[in-house]
């Protein structure tokens, strides 16, 4: 793991002097704030039931499905398409290393992109002046989930980088994957087909794995051991999938 | 420690290399010692960047043996990627970077000590003509400069082999000076192994020459030592006026296997090319002059004619095509 940092600290530096991160960063903000305002007078109009912070973390997804392929897509598909990939695996770095170098990075970036909404609430708090609009258990709860669902997320978008050399390929892959994990599994769940008793595993399965269902227990207050282990063991699953693509792809160059 | 100066720089023995059932490179040996300059050439689809990128552990081999400096690099491949440098085909680069940055990262990730790295970069930097770009982003650089930013990568860590494939390609004449002198410069110190279609270039850089063709090695030795073996022959021309009658059968009995090959039209004056050649090695241009003022004829001028790399290139990929079209296994592969 000696050129783990190197390659982390390069790829951080790709990331920060490269336009279209600033241009990603500002058109996320610029979504996130203006949703932020449409809660906000929402509230002014009428008391609501949840906190804004529940509202607010609801509409993950959209960024989730924008950004993580726009952080993504580069990484591993244009090493290949450069044919730069030749030159780093033939210094003594392992294919591990870059693989988890350029996923820190991406996963880094996407943390700050959500850490800077975090501005959104300040404002909130400094002039609003009703506490009650303000509850840190949701906004803890929210956070914590972005931060451990963009684990799975951004290695889902590393895998798919590592499958094709065309960038749009992998980005467009990226975001089918993702819708696919996070509609496909509210739909699954309410699908009348899987209420079967034959079928009751399958529908255990697809009860484990709806991401809406843990973002909701997160910003309730409730982090399940269970929920963090289907991100953690899916992070690990797609990483090491991502070592083997780029490695097969070499066999078979 | 299996690191001794006795141990050759590139040791390759039996290699095979097959792509979905296309052999790339079949059954290639050969040895490189320390501190040579050795030249691979071989025409396009002949098997060179298969073998440059085994050797640098980038491919496997499908059986032989390889090692560098007596690393095995199927067995110890960090080993071997720390005693190369190597400079792929086409030189590929990161668009989105200064010339200094990228030395930086490369130098790191090769592991060159912090401490050295800014005095070894100012000093590849120096030896490759580049202290003018080293701000500079390479997307925007000109090819030849480039090349150079691959030139100076592969040597920054100054590994024991430097693999290049295709080094000078795109450049222009005063470039490709500056290159050869730069890789002239690494003799002794560093065994150099380069790809090269310009012949020239590897003439006169390169100690020694493997001429590969269809995966297999065709002809290996010195510049001169190819010449002999491939050729075979020298050739001489002489531009002559005169009887040419009892011409062939004097200069047959002056020099042993000497011949006329062909001889041309006489020009107005009635001077005439005739093309000579003979078996024997030695020089025969003196007893060819005398040959030829006593049968009476008027020379003009004699020439020896020096085969250069390109006539042996052509000649041993030739021979190496005949010898497959005779080979009926592999009939209707070429």
């Amino acid at each position: 793991m000696k050129h783990y940092f190197t390659i982390f600290a390069h790829e951080v530096r790709m990331l920060l002097v490269s336009p279209s991160t600033y241009i990603a960063g500002v058109a996320f903000l610029a979504l996130m704030g203006f949703m932020f305002t449409g809660i906000l007078e929402q509230y002014s109009t009428a008391p609501q039931v949840d906190s804004p912070a529940t509202v607010f973390f609801k509409v993950y997804f959209l960024p989730v499905i924008f950004m993580v392929p726009l952080l993504t897509m580069k990484c591993l598909a244009d090493e290949r398409r450069l044919g730069t990939i030749e030159t780093l695996l033939t210094t003594p770095v392992t294919t591990t290393e870059v693989v988890l170098g350029k996923y820190s990075a991406a996963y880094l970036l996407y943390i700050a992109f959500w850490a800077s909404t975090s501005g959104l609430f300040y404002i909130l708090k400094r002039f609003a002046g009703d506490p009650r609009l303000i509850d840190p258990g949701p906004i803890v709860g929210g956070y914590l989930f972005i931060a451990i669902s963009g684990l799975l997320f951004i290695s889902i978008g590393v895998f798919t980088s590592s499958l094709s050399r065309n960038q749009s390929v992998a980005g467009i892959l990226c975001t089918v994957i993702l819708i696919g994990i996070i509609f496909g599994g509210r739909y699954l769940g309410s699908v009348s087909w899987l209420d079967r008793e034959s079928l009751a595993p399958l529908k255990d399965a697809v009860a484990y794995a709806q991401i809406s269902q843990h973002f909701q227990d997160f910003t309730r207050g409730v982090v399940d051991t269970r929920e963090l282990l289907f991100y953690l063991s899916g992070t690990v699953l797609a990483l090491i999938f991502s070592i083997l693509s780029v490695e097969a792809k070499l066999l078979h160059s | 420690m299996p690191e001794t100066p006795e141990q050759p720089a590139i040791e390759v023995s039996h290699l095979v290399k097959t792509y979905a059932g296309v052999t790339a490179v079949n059954d290639i040996s050969f040895t490189v010692p320390r501190g040579e300059i050795i030249g691979f050439l071989g025409p396009n689809g002949a098997g060179k960047s298969t073998t440059m990128r085994i050797l640098t552990g980038y491919l496997p081999a499908t059986s032989g043996k390889v090692s560098i400096c007596g690393f095995r690099v199927s067995d110890e491949p960090d080993a071997v990627k720390r005693r190369i440098g190597y400079m792929p085909e086409n030189n590929p680069l990161p668009e989105d970077m200064r010339v200094s940055e990228y030395l930086y990262f490369r130098g790191r990730l090769k592991e060159v000590p912090r401490r050295k790295l800014g005095s070894r970069i100012d000093e590849v930097l120096e030896l490759c003509d580049l202290k003018r770009v080293r701000h500079k982003i390479i997307g925007k650089l000109s090819k030849g400069f480039r090349q150079r930013v691959g030139i100076a990568e592969s040597v920054l860590a100054e590994p024991p082999v430097i693999i290049m494939d295709e080094p000078t390609i795109g450049l222009d004449p005063h470039q490709i000076l500056i290159v050869r002198d730069l890789i002239a410069s690494l003799r002794g110190r560093m065994t150099v192994l380069i790809s090269s279609h310009i012949l020239p270039e590897i003439e006169m850089t390169c100690d020694r020459v493997l001429i590969i063709n269809q995966g297999r090695i065709v002809a290996q030795g010195t510049p001169a030592e190819l010449r002999r073996e491939v050729l075979g022959q020298s050739a001489y021309e002489i531009d002559a006026a005169g009887p040419m009658g009892s011409l062939p059968f004097v200069l047959g009995s002056i020099v042993p296997g000497l011949s006329v090959a062909s001889e041309g039209p006489p020009d107005d004056l009635g001077f005439r090319k005739i093309k000579l050649k003979t078996i024997s090695d030695e020089d025969a241009g003196e007893a060819i002059l005398r040959a030829c003022l006593s049968e009476g004829l008027r020379v003009r001028a004699l020439s020896r004619a020096r085969p250069t790399l390109e006539d042996v290139f052509l000649a041993a990929t030739r021979r190496s095509w005949d010898a497959v079209a005779e080979d009926p296994k592999d009939r209707g592969r070429s």
